[in-house]
């Protein structure tokens, strides 16, 4: 166990932004709002996996709808408490802890804010290892685990309980009562017990995007570029390096999907890299070969100062370095290609690992 | 009888004044050292531009004034007003209080009156809660005399700005009608913490515009002119003084963009990429149809982030007095620091002891200035290789304002653009208008007055053509009661963006229309 104060706070907003792989929300909000918390409420308690009983009662928190609702209609901090309230009373029994279900984005950071005002720890782990879009792109899903029982919360007092067949019905149901209570709500999902949480959630995901920011800020610091520490921090590779060309976006379906081209720098001149993202960053390939896709993590930094590019921050004329990452292997198992792989999202290719990539290329 | 108008603009080397004639013809132009003040730097520009143009002073109609007065003064945190901070929102949004991320400096001078109101409204419209109106009594009581201005931020008000206007009512009718008001939804766009942090700016240097608007009128009439005066704002368009003292925050960074719409006039261009290269910094802009482009980014402002609009410039570190060192082993530094409007005491070619980058152009014979023997000792191929490095600096900022790969055209203003050669990468042609050296000037002198409206619609209520159509014509509204001529309006601007993850097609449009002054 240890604490987490303000300090490791503007870290993990730094790594979860690297993690969200171009998509997952600004963290920005969700900083603020653990800031907050830690200002009233003090330091939050941090637990690894294996000090979770088997037995203990953990529910995961995060907000789900359109992040450009929560940067406006901010939470008022009381939706996640009700949200825990209402799931506690259901199933009559106390929560031992909390945690992210995405190490991405203003996911990661959310639960952190719940945490400090009502006093319970946090768990060092994740569902995603990433930020994804959809409520059943977890490992949790992967193992069978339900999405419900679930509730959703707003500011207003509002508490819905659901009860679903699986997880892709809790996804439709969710999203469209999402949108009658404001558009922006919080979530308690996936509650486990101890023995679950060690099975099948991502570990040490806090831990590991305290250590991304840290490095990123203390390269800035010392005037060095953060690139390199954070392809050795996350067994990352670099993909490409280059300036962006050409930006074609459409939004189909409520997600802004789109090719970026980028044309090569440095090492990499007289190629060009096609970036295809929907939220997030998820297929990287040039002309004749694939770089990295989906389920691996693909994060586009400014090649300046090696903060990351969301999709929607990608414009023409940017230098950036585009990063591959290996996705945690419970992702690459046929089951998580399935939820979460090229095909998913439209893409007609196969998965291949990152490593086995760029090996065929003798890198 | 000719009438006469003043241009000026303050940049951070010099403050420039122009006296045009009605059809905008230069009669005189004058460059004078920005004071540490920034009103004496103004007043002696203007008074030095009256002599020089020896016009009749009773045929100066208007000035127009684009200053830095409201920048600096939440730069430094001086002159600040005592702000009460009103969000309505809750119970929504008590999970970030307003000010938090803001730096503590500024949060302990304006922090200390802040409220939580009951209200605000959905996405589309619908309340989170009805407005607590008993609660905005109590406050207005309370902040009797304690506060002299008020910034007021509701929960979506770009979409619905209702409880912002009640909540208005209640403080004048509380307070009285001159207690100063800033509205979130006529300042910045969505996104909360960044338009409510623009409001308390916008509240806290209210005093500071109304200072600067009022030495510069007095200034003017100890010349013996009574022109109307006019602030340029930050989208290249005018301002009435009463404006101004209301939103005293548009004015913030409208000098690049008085260069931007001066360098469009002197050439006629409609659509480039323009480079003013001042004492310290160059900065590079847009035009797109005579405007500039708009930045879509949260800027920050004094450590504070914000969301109003802002022209989309990129600054470099490059100016006439940057200062150049080169090491014994032939490496070399540019900048980023500067001599300033003490070019000509400190630069080489002046007889100073200071190698700066007008130096390093004069003795590649690029620019004839000052005293060439001054700078014919030192090393070609270095200086050939900082050249190299200066004008790279420029292309670099040149191509990532572009947004295709297309060559555009290049406007070069500012004092220090003789510097740039004349073909520069990425671009179709070089221009360097006459009067290029007070582009800035001209281009606040010359501002038409606009409207502009920024809303989130439900696109499948109307339909998308009448929604568009709707919004332009809020936009040509608020143009004309802004001043502008109805009969020459045009919409200058206009963007729809789809939001994700919203239904109803909700999308946020962003429409201005511009024109010149109406005649009465």
């Amino acid at each position: 166990m240890r604490y987490i104060g303000k300090e490791e706070i503007e870290n993990i907003a730094i790594g979860a932004a690297l993690l969200g792989t171009g998509g997952g929300g600004d963290p920005y909000v969700g900083k603020l709002m653990a800031l907050q918390a830690i200002e009233e409420f003090g330091p939050i308690r941090l637990l690894s996996v294996d000090e979770v009983p088997d037995d203990a009662l953990v529910v995961p928190s995060a907000m789900m709808g359109a992040p450009t609702v929560m940067v406006e209609k901010v939470p008022s901090g009381e939706e996640a408490i009700e949200s825990f309230r209402t799931i506690r009373e259901y199933l009559g029994k106390d929560i031992f802890a909390t945690m992210p279900i995405e190490a991405g984005g203003v996911n990661s950071l959310l639960p952190l804010a719940l945490a400090a005002r009502i006093g319970l720890p946090v768990v060092d782990a994740d569902g995603m290892g990433r930020a994804f879009p959809e409520l059943q792109m977890v490992t949790f899903y992967l193992d069978g685990v339900s999405a419900t029982p679930m509730v959703l919360s707003d500011e207003k007092g509002n508490n819905l309980l659901m009860n679903t067949i699986d997880s892709v019905w809790a996804e439709r149901i969710a999203r469209t009562a999402t949108i009658e209570m404001g558009g922006s709500v919080m979530l308690s999902i996936y509650p486990m017990d101890g023995k679950t949480i060690k099975k099948s959630s991502i570990h040490h995901s806090l831990t590991f995007e305290e250590q991304i920011g840290r490095k990123i800020r203390e390269a800035k610091q010392n005037n060095e570029s953060p690139i390199d520490e954070v392809l050795k921090i996350t067994n990352g590779y670099k993909l490409f390096k280059g300036k962006v060309t050409d930006i074609n976006r459409k939004t189909q379906e409520g997600f802004a999907k789109g090719k970026a081209t980028i044309e090569g720098l440095d090492d990499f001149k007289s190629e060009e890299c096609y970036l295809h993202f929907q939220n997030e960053h998820l297929l990287a390939e040039t002309k004749d070969r694939v770089l990295c896709v989906t389920p691996d993590l693909i994060a586009v930094l400014d090649s300046e100062t090696g903060m990351p590019i969301t999709t929607e921050g990608l414009k023409y004329g940017a230098r950036c370095v585009v990063i591959g990452m290996p996705s945690d292997a419970k992702w690459r198992t046929p089951k998580g290609i399935e939820v979460a792989g090229p095909r998913y999202f439209g893409y007609d290719l196969d998965f291949t690992p990152i490593e086995k990539l760029l090996c065929k290329e003798g890198q | 009888m000719t009438n006469y108008r003043i241009g000026i603009d303050v940049g951070g080397t010099h403050t420039d004044a122009v006296m045009l004639d009605e059809s905008y013809n230069v009669i005189a132009e004058v460059k004078s050292p920005t004071s540490e003040d920034v009103s004496t730097g103004i007043y002696e520009a203007m008074r030095k531009v009256v002599a020089a143009s020896s016009v009749p002073v009773e045929n100066i109609r208007y000035a127009m004034l684009g200053t830095t007065h409201c920048t600096n003064a939440i730069v430094e945190r001086k002159r600040l007003n005592k702000v009460a901070v009103i969000r309505i929102g809750a119970p929504a949004t008590l999970a970030i209080k307003p000010l938090i991320g803001v730096p503590d400096d500024l949060r302990s001078i304006l922090g200390n009156h802040v409220y939580l109101v009951r209200g605000g409204h959905e996405f589309d419209g619908r309340l989170i809660a009805e407005l607590d109106e008993q609660y905005l009594y109590q406050i207005a009581e309370e902040i009797k005399g304690y506060v002299d201005s008020i910034a007021i931020t509701s929960v979506f008000s770009p979409v619905s700005s209702d409880h912002e206007m009640r909540a208005a009512d209640i403080f004048r009718e509380v307070l009285g009608e001159e207690i100063p008001l800033s509205l979130s939804h006529e300042i910045g766009s969505v996104g909360l913490l960044e338009r409510e942090n623009a409001t308390i700016l916008n509240a806290a240097i209210v005093n500071v515009a109304r200072t600067t608007a009022d030495g510069f009128i007095q200034a003017l009439k100890k010349e013996g002119i009574h022109a109307k005066v006019f602030f340029g704002q930050n989208d290249g368009t005018l301002m009435s003084v009463e404006y101004t003292v209301r939103y005293p925050i548009l004015t913030i960074a409208c000098g690049p963009t008085n260069s931007l719409r001066g360098a469009s006039y002197l050439t006629e261009h409609a659509n480039a990429i323009v480079v003013d290269v001042g004492g310290t910094t160059t900065d590079v802009g847009v035009l797109v149809d005579s405007f500039p482009r708009q930045s879509s980014l949260a800027v920050e402002l004094g450590g504070v982030r914000t969301n109003f609009r802002m022209p989309d410039i990129v600054s470099v570190g490059l100016g006439g007095g940057t200062v150049i060192r080169i090491q014994e082993d032939g490496s070399f530094q540019i900048g980023p620091d500067s001599v300033g409007h003490r070019l000509p005491e400190k630069s080489l070619i002046f007889g100073g002891d200071t190698l700066t980058a007008t130096d390093v152009a004069v003795a590649l014979g690029k620019v004839q200035l000052g005293d060439a023997g001054r700078v014919a000792h030192l090393d070609k191929e270095v200086l050939e290789k900082v050249y190299e490095r200066m004008v790279g600096m420029v292309e670099d900022t040149i191509d990532k304002m572009k947004t295709s790969a297309d060559s555009v055209p290049v406007i070069l203003v500012g004092g220090g653009s003789i510097l740039l050669p004349g073909e520069l990468k990425g671009a179709s042609e070089v221009i360097q208008p006459k009067n290029s050296g007070v582009a800035n000037a001209i281009g606040s002198a010359i501002s038409q007055v606009s409207g502009q409206i920024e809303k989130i619609f439900a696109m499948d209520e109307l339909g998308r053509e009448k929604t568009m159509e709707a919004a332009k014509e809020m936009a040509r509204q608020e143009a004309i009661i802004a001043g502008a001529d109805p009969d020459k309006l045009f919409i200058v601007d206009f963007e729809d963006v789809p939001l994700a993850y919203l239904p109803g097609d909700a999308t946020k449009i962003r429409a201005k229309a511009a024109g010149p002054l109406a005649r009465n």
